[in-house]
């Protein structure tokens, strides 16, 4: 029977790597992700984890070693944050295109420079175009449930892409909260046992990590798209599944009063639980406003998020990193790029805060609609502003 | 295992590295990679860093491996044949996996080696893998156009340390990596080259039998960024042994041994005068360099009780 337990998310996601019986974690600490491995490393000292943990010397070869590993068949995890995704930032793109099923928790923060260990998006959206299945887990429930569902995505024979399972540090990694934690007997036939297609193996030789000429990368490449733009149709059955076993329903794109919304908010991360308390002191005071949620990342659900946002005339994006010297933020940018063009397409307006662990209260978010129809109202061309900087 | 007897084992043991590669004419390194396959068998798994080797064998769709091989980026094999070992022996335990034995090796070129992937190559030999590293050490970066390592020697002319009017060309000394390798205590290192085969046939054998972590350094002659003919691979392997310019030993648990000692050593020049990377050398450069190798030669011989040759 699942047991309700009050534990950081950090720990959740331990819990969940566990319950999975992983063969492998290959990690090295940073924060805020330190309380995973530390959690990962008692269980393994236990011997509750049956794994090998490789204490690696660095984030790049943290994500190296999980190449491996995958690489011969076995279940691999790993975690980090910030500096250290940045630091394995090469290696990403080498676990997609390989089709390596690698499971990656990751604490979002700020990067340096000025240093900064506390929360913000910069690390995930620097990770964008890596090729991997990113999604957002919101609290401890999230990403204990979410962590669980990317091994079983990751190994499907449909999909042999590894996943990010991102939390917002501090916000969800060190705040305790209840959650269900489920025993083995209750996961079932949930996750089977790995079962990857093509390991190295020396009974059935094979190449892999073969350099491509310019006669076969771009064929290469196509199928790479191709691939992680099918994984769709498999992420939401596994959703569903999960629904359908465990109780709590998860989808691409999540809304929250948008049905005969004007104004809605988007937003990614567990600043949504702000920005939802905001929306409903909003509505009853009559205002027609409502929040989506982008739940998966990448590969980007694009015909969901539009229907989502069908009603609305006016979409305003909140996200926690910059694009120096863009247009706007990299998720207002996905935003924009996906409505383009569609028939009564809304006036878009972008807002950024929330930076290095700064925080966002309903009332900010309430200020941020209040500005956004001023902008709106306004005709201003303005797109995007941070907010709550002291000038 | 007499001499004759591991050439014939050699011989019959069947090709892991195919023909049909795209090595340059005269390749010392691709001999050497191909001895190393024969002596380790099928049973492996290789990670192989960026360089020439992994270039020449692996242009997709063919390829020259018949065993199984994964090539990730320059810097990270030790660490990606870290996870490949830890893998595997994870499996083993629950019962999954391979069912026979299997070695894993990670092989990288000199700039893998001393340079861009000197910190993953540390990690995994203090974490005490159970793993074979050979360094195919070609004393730069040929496959990027001849440029300079740390593994290339003093007074080497290459493409970014240029003889000049103010530069006799490499001006640093050649960082000692087998004994990097060996400060992490790690049970087994070995030096050999390809015109040794018997030789490294043997010290690969070790290294797979030791259980943790070993270090192979193979010379690997490169006809094309060392400016010479294409036929002398195997007399400049000779030569760099007998010059004392690259001694062969090896140790076991701590304990040195040559395992080719050279009473007289020959002199430098006849080693560098078939190399046109030293050519612009005044002689009294040359008699510096030989004073060092010479010098070198005494510290290996002194640490060196057993002599096995």
């Amino acid at each position: 029977m699942a047991k309700r337990v009050g534990a950081e998310g950090s720990f959740a996601v331990a819990e969940a790597v566990r319950l999975a019986d992983t063969d492998v974690v290959a990690a090295y600490p940073i924060t805020p992700q330190t309380h995973i491995v530390e959690r990962l490393s008692e269980m393994v000292a236990d011997g509750e984890l049956k794994a090998n943990f490789i204490y690696v010397e660095s984030e790049h070869s943290a994500m190296s070693a999980c190449l491996g590993s995958a690489a011969v068949g076995a279940r691999t995890f790993t975690s980090t944050a910030g500096q250290g995704l940045e630091l394995m930032h090469e290696v990403l793109y080498l676990a997609s295109s390989m089709r390596l099923p690698i499971v990656m928790a990751v604490a979002d923060r700020a990067l340096s420079g000025p240093l900064n260990v506390w929360g913000d998006h910069s690390d995930a959206m620097a990770t964008r175009e890596c090729g991997w299945i990113q999604y957002f887990g919101e609290n401890a429930q999230e990403v204990f449930d979410l962590t669980l569902c990317a091994f079983k995505i990751a190994e499907h024979h449909d999909v042999l892409f590894p996943v990010m399972v991102h939390m917002d540090g501090f916000h969800v990694s060190h705040v305790v909260e209840p959650y269900l934690l489920p025993d083995k007997e209750e996961l079932g036939d949930f996750l089977p046992p790995i079962d990857y297609p093509y390991p190295l193996d020396p009974n059935k030789p094979i190449t892999m990590g073969a350099f491509a000429p310019p006669a076969v990368y771009s064929e290469c490449r196509k199928a790479q798209d191709v691939a992680v733009n099918s994984t769709h149709g498999t992420i939401e059955n596994v959703w569903n599944e999960f629904a359908k076993r465990f109780g709590r329903q998860y989808k691409p794109i999540e809304t929250h009063k948008t049905e005969d919304a004007e104004t809605i908010l988007v937003s990614i991360g567990s600043f949504n639980q702000m920005a939802g308390v905001a929306v409903d002191k909003l509505r009853s005071e009559g205002k027609k406003v409502g929040l989506v949620r982008i739940r998966l990342w990448r590969p980007f659900p694009l015909q969901a998020f539009r229907q989502a946002v069908k009603s609305a005339k006016n979409v305003v994006v909140f996200e926690r990193s910059m694009t120096y010297g863009g247009t706007v933020g990299p998720v207002c940018a996905e935003v924009k790029s996906a409505l383009y063009g569609i028939k009564d397409a809304p006036r878009i307006m972008d807002f950024i805060g929330g930076l290095g662990g700064r925080d966002m209260s309903p009332k900010q978010f309430e200020a941020l609609f209040k500005r956004a129809q001023e902008i709106f109202d306004k005709n201003l061309d303005i797109q995007y502003e941070t907010i709550g900087v002291r000038e | 295992m007499s001499t004759l007897n591991t050439l014939q084992k050699l011989k019959d043991a069947g090709e892991l590295f195919m023909p049909g590669h795209r090595a340059c004419i005269g390749c010392g390194e691709v001999l050497a990679m191909r001895q190393v396959c024969k002596a380790l068998g099928k049973d492996i798994i290789i990670a192989n860093a960026t360089g020439c080797m992994e270039i020449i064998s692996s242009p997709f769709p063919t390829t020259n491996w018949n065993v199984p091989w994964i090539h990730a980026l320059f810097e990270n094999t030790a660490a990606v044949a870290s996870g490949v070992e830890s893998g595997l022996d994870a499996m083993r335990r629950k019962g999954r996996g391979p069912s026979q034995d299997v070695t894993v090796v990670a092989m990288g070129g000199d700039g893998s080696t001393f340079d861009i992937g000197l910190q993953s190559l540390s990690g995994a030999l203090e974490r005490g893998h159970n793993f074979i590293y050979v360094c195919f050490d070609n004393e730069g970066y040929m496959n990027t156009g001849i440029q300079r390592s740390s593994a290339t020697p003093y007074g080497a002319s290459t493409t970014t340390s240029p003889v000049g009017k103010n530069s006799i060309g490499q001006t640093t000394q050649k960082k000692d990596m087998p004994l990097i390798a060996l400060a992490h205590h790690i049970p087994y290192i070995a030096t050999c080259t390809p015109a040794h085969p018997t030789d490294l046939a043997k010290k690969i054998k070790k290294a797979k039998e030791i259980k943790g972590p070993a270090y192979i350094h193979v010379f690997s002659p490169c006809p094309t960024g060392w400016g010479t003919d294409s036929d002398v691979a195997i007399e400049l392997c000779r030569l760099a042994v007998d010059t004392g310019v690259f001694p062969l030993g090896e140790c076991v648990h701590g304990t040195y041994a040559l395992t080719k000692h050279i009473k007289d050593l020959k002199p430098i020049r006849d080693y560098m005068k078939l190399q046109r990377r030293f050519r612009h050398l005044s002689d009294d450069v040359i008699d510096q360099i030989q004073a060092q190798v010479r010098a070198h030669y005494a510290v290996v011989r002194s640490k060196c009780g057993v002599v096995t040759n």
